[in-house]
């Protein structure tokens, strides 16, 4: 037995154990023993503890991180906390699980998002899943193959070298009928395993990962088997209505429950700032919150969706550089043409279809939670701070969320909620935030503000780009393109509400930051090409040096079949290119565009990304078109309206989500790169939808539209300036 | 006052006891425990609520339960014969026509109701027909593929 693989028989391992860690594995039955591996990377080198660096900057913790299990039935169990919220990691994780250990992709079973079952996990965001967890997870499973080997060479009498693995067994490659079953192996022991770094296949040696998987959980989605948290139902469980301000800042003057406590079975909570009716009939609720008479007294704020950028500017913090090169001054110098101009992007709501719910339930004191989130571990935390409870004392289950785009991570208020009035009713209590509330606590993406000053030489090379951004954040903002002089200062964070700054919450969006840097920077791109005089195409391989994203551009412009005809009137090409979670992505795209009206119609988007090896094209595809037509509705319609903390956009009558009649034709291309391990594949082909359309409307009709979503008005104010 | 109200659910006939006036999706979602019907926006804008009654699509989250009184609901829960998908289903699964999948019931039910009058429907019409029906993760393309070619297999409305 090598490294510091330590086996035994039952009892006397475990006492050996962490509590913790002894806890897990009684958490996870392990009566008959198996092969667990823990994620230690504590002692990894530094290359490899950087590949583990997430999101935020959130390490992947130096405690073990996932929980691998190889079953005395032969099954692979992988615990984790991450959770499907349809981007499909339900799908993706169990093919690089079973391609690195030699097993069935149907041998592999995921526990995704249960605090009490699963290592502590940072959250589901940022397209991390695969990108940064993957590795780990086949490196687990690659160590895991290794112990079995070795058990295994005790029993076939052969050194690990002489022994290969295929379909569940291990078999001496000499003579492969003689071979043992994983299942065999394991029975009756218990193996704990740290992980040190375990070599991976090469993609040249992949049989699972690389194709094309239909989502697992297709078939419980289509039949309407799946369970949402709305869907947990437990025996007495009552529905919560919460009684809501009318705007953000708005304080509560006269309260007068008597109207809802007349009601029958209607319990009237109230505690501290919580204000709740409960019965067991969710519609039931409702009605007795509508009896609640308050008053309350609204902020004047003065600030609406028209006057928040002149307030940004005004507070924004200082800022800091986060990229520069050359000197600013010298640029300037070289410049025969310079271009100056400031770029608008509104709050946007995430809008997921399914509202945050939460169900919560008590039992020996020990709290369980099933919660749309995507944070399961960080919103157990503050459950049990809220609640005064040991972290151990509340346990958080994910269920199957209905759409999340950075919108269900922290705070996890309706998770924090349910818990609380759990506790005070002694029964389940499910909330789930209808679609007014989802409106009005969403974390929007900020609006934002982008200023770029940039020159060009009398041959068409960039010479200067000095870009300040106010609270977009930094995702996206260094210039891609290879340019002598430039700078870039952000001021304000998508991430934090700077006191003061944004009159309500503000958070993570599908690619934060990334979508409004893009759309500055590209429409600026596009602008200087025409100062430039040259083909928009031509002008950015001009000025790219960065093989990877030439590689995609001219992949775009192929599919696009770009330059090959002149665009009709009213009709414009549109290009971005973009870098986002390590994948290179460029978007071509054709608009019409009626003068009278100002309506834009996207006719056609193509889309070619390089995102390094990539373990499910379809499943990587499908979350490309999922981008390109969510990114519709940033680019021409989203957008929250609001005035002194009241928000006007509360529901999808006046708050358009893009339809199956904005669809225009998609061709998505994917760029081989197989030597890259995967890149991130949630969000990058979202980040340049604002752009590619504002070039493609700047190519039809010269109108440079400054501030997203491009709405008619918007539209018809610039095409009044031409 | 609570009411006796009859109706047919998924082929089974169902009693229930309960004010006429409560609303349809807390009804099927609660005191039937369905969790096909989804709860999106309450006001009939989105069609994650959609049932089937009397074989049209219909917005639950609208109705009032006295107005099932005698008809016959089908939710995605009743719409699988015997253990097999109908081609729907199957057209969906195929095509990876979802994501989260929270849209996904309401989606099939919809393109269920068209093609019961339209079997043959052009991509514009099935469009058309699905305008209302909204979907966060833009699984849009593949909605409309997977319902043109359900119409194929089910050539002309037969199965239902
Ligand atoms: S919930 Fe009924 S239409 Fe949206
Ligand atoms: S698949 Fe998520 S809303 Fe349609």
């Amino acid at each position: 037995m090598s490294k510091k693989m330590r086996q035994d028989q039952g009892q006397q391992e475990i006492s050996l154990l962490s509590v913790t860690r002894r806890q897990f594995l009684k958490q996870m039955g392990i009566v008959g023993g198996g092969i667990f591996v823990y994620f230690n990377v504590g002692n990894l080198d530094a290359w490899s503890l950087t590949k583990r660096e997430g999101f935020l900057n959130a390490k992947i913790p130096t405690d073990f991180n996932a929980f691998l299990r190889v079953g005395t039935d032969g099954k692979i169990s992988c615990f984790t906390g991450k959770i499907e919220m349809g981007q499909g990691a339900i799908t993706s994780l169990p093919q690089m699980l079973a391609e690195e250990l030699d097993v069935s992709y149907d041998a592999v079973n995921l526990v995704m998002g249960d605090t009490d079952l699963c290592p502590w996990d940072v959250g589901t965001f940022g397209s991390l899943s695969i990108r940064h967890f993957g590795i780990v997870l086949r490196e687990a499973a690659s160590e895991a193959k290794g112990v079995l080997k070795e058990l295994a060479g005790d029993i076939l009498k052969q050194p690990a070298i002489d022994l290969g693995t295929r379909d569940g067994f291990v078999y001496v490659k000499a003579t492969p009928a003689q071979k043992v079953s994983y299942a065999q192996l394991t029975q009756g022991k218990i193996i704990e395993k740290h992980l040190d770094t375990p070599p991976l296949k090469p993609h040249t040696e992949y049989a699972i990962m690389g194709k094309s998987m239909l989502h697992q959980d297709a078939r419980d989605k289509v039949t309407g088997k799946a369970k949402y948290a709305g869907d947990i139902r437990l025996p007495g469980m009552l529905y919560a209505a919460i009684l809501r301000p009318p705007a953000h800042g708005a304080e509560l003057k006269n309260l007068d429950l008597s109207g809802a406590k007349q009601m029958e079975d209607v319990l009237v909570i109230e505690d501290g700032d919580l204000i709740a009716v409960l019965h067991p009939f969710p519609d039931k609720a409702k009605k007795a919150l509508a009896k609640i008479k308050a008053e309350y007294t609204t902020p004047e704020t003065g600030l609406d969706h028209d006057t928040i950028f002149d307030h940004l500017q005004a507070v924004a913090p200082v800022g800091k550089t986060t990229s520069s090169a050359g000197d600013l001054e010298t640029g300037r110098g070289m410049a025969a043409h310079s271009l100056e101009e400031t770029y608008l992007n509104s709050y946007v709501a995430h809008a997921p279809m399914e509202p945050h719910t939460a169900v919560a339930s008590f039992e020996n004191g020990k709290c369980t939670v099933w919660a749309s989130t995507q944070t399961p571990f960080s919103t157990r935390d503050r459950i049990a701070a809220v609640l005064n409870l040991k972290p151990e004392m509340v346990r958080m289950i994910t269920p199957f969320v209905g759409g999340g785009f950075g919108g269900k991570g922290e705070p996890g208020n309706q998770a924090v909620e349910a818990a609380r009035l759990a506790k005070i009713v002694g029964k389940p209590v499910q909330v789930a935030w209808s679609r007014e509330e989802e409106f009005f606590y969403d974390t929007f993406r900020p609006a934002a503000i982008v200023k770029i000053k940039s020159g060009i030489d009398a041959g068409g090379k960039i010479v200067y780009w000095d870009n300040t951004v106010y609270f977009a954040g930094e995702g996206g903002s260094a210039p891609i393109y290879d340019i002598p002089h430039s700078r870039t200062v952000i001021r304000g964070e998508w991430r934090q509400n700077d006191p003061g700054s944004h009159p309500f919450a503000v958070g993570p969006w599908r690619a934060p930051a990334n979508n409004t840097n893009t759309y500055a920077q590209e429409l600026q791109i596009h602008m200087l090409a025409a100062k430039a005089g040259m083909d928009p195409l031509a002008f950015r391989l001009h000025n790219l040096k960065d093989q990877r994203m030439i590689g995609v551009l001219e992949a775009a412009a192929k599919q696009f079949g770009w330059g090959s005809t002149k665009s009709a009137d009213g009709r414009g090409y549109g290009i971005s290119c973009g870098i986002d979670t390590g994948t290179y992505v460029a978007h071509m795209a054709e608009v019409e565009v009626d003068k009278n009206t100002g309506k834009i119609k996207v006719k056609r988007v193509v889309c070619a990304q390089d995102m390094g090896f990539v373990v499910n094209p379809q499943g990587a595809k499908i979350q490309m078109e999922g981008c390109i037509t969510m990114g519709l509705g940033y680019a021409l319609a989203e957008e929250i309206h609001f005035k002194n903390g009241k928000i006007f956009d509360l529901n999808f009558d006046s708050y358009q989500l893009p339809r199956f009649s904005w669809l225009p034709e998609i061709e998505t291309v994917l760029v081989d790169n197989k030597d890259l391990p995967p890149q991130g594949g949630g969000e990058p082909a979202i980040v340049g939808m604002g752009a590619v359309l504002a070039c493609a409307v700047f190519d039809a009709t010269g109108a440079k539209v400054l501030q997203l979503p491009m709405t008619s008005e918007r539209v018809k104010k610039a095409l009044a300036t031409i | 006052m609570p009411e006796s109200i009859r109706f047919t659910l998924n082929a089974k006939p169902v009693t229930i006891t309960a004010e006429g006036d409560r609303n349809l999706l807390s009804v099927l979602r609660t005191d039937l425990g369905l969790t096909g019907p989804k709860f999106g926006c309450g006001e009939g804008i989105c069609g994650s609520c959609t049932i089937l009654l009397n074989n049209e699509p219909v917005r639950s989250c609208q109705m009032k339960v006295k107005d099932v009184e005698g008809a016959s609901i089908v939710t995605i829960e009743g719409l699988a014969k015997d253990g097999a998908l109908h081609p729907l289903q199957n057209a969906f699964i195929a095509h990876d026509a979802l994501q989260c999948g929270y849209c996904t019931p309401g989606m099939i039910l919809t393109a269920h109701g068209f093609l019961s009058h339209t079997p043959n429907p052009t991509r514009e019409e099935t469009i058309a027909a699905m305008e209302d029906n909204l979907c966060r993760c833009g699984a849009h393309k593949r909605i409309v593929e997977a319902i043109q070619d359900a119409a194929k297999t089910m050539k002309g409305g037969q199965a239902s």
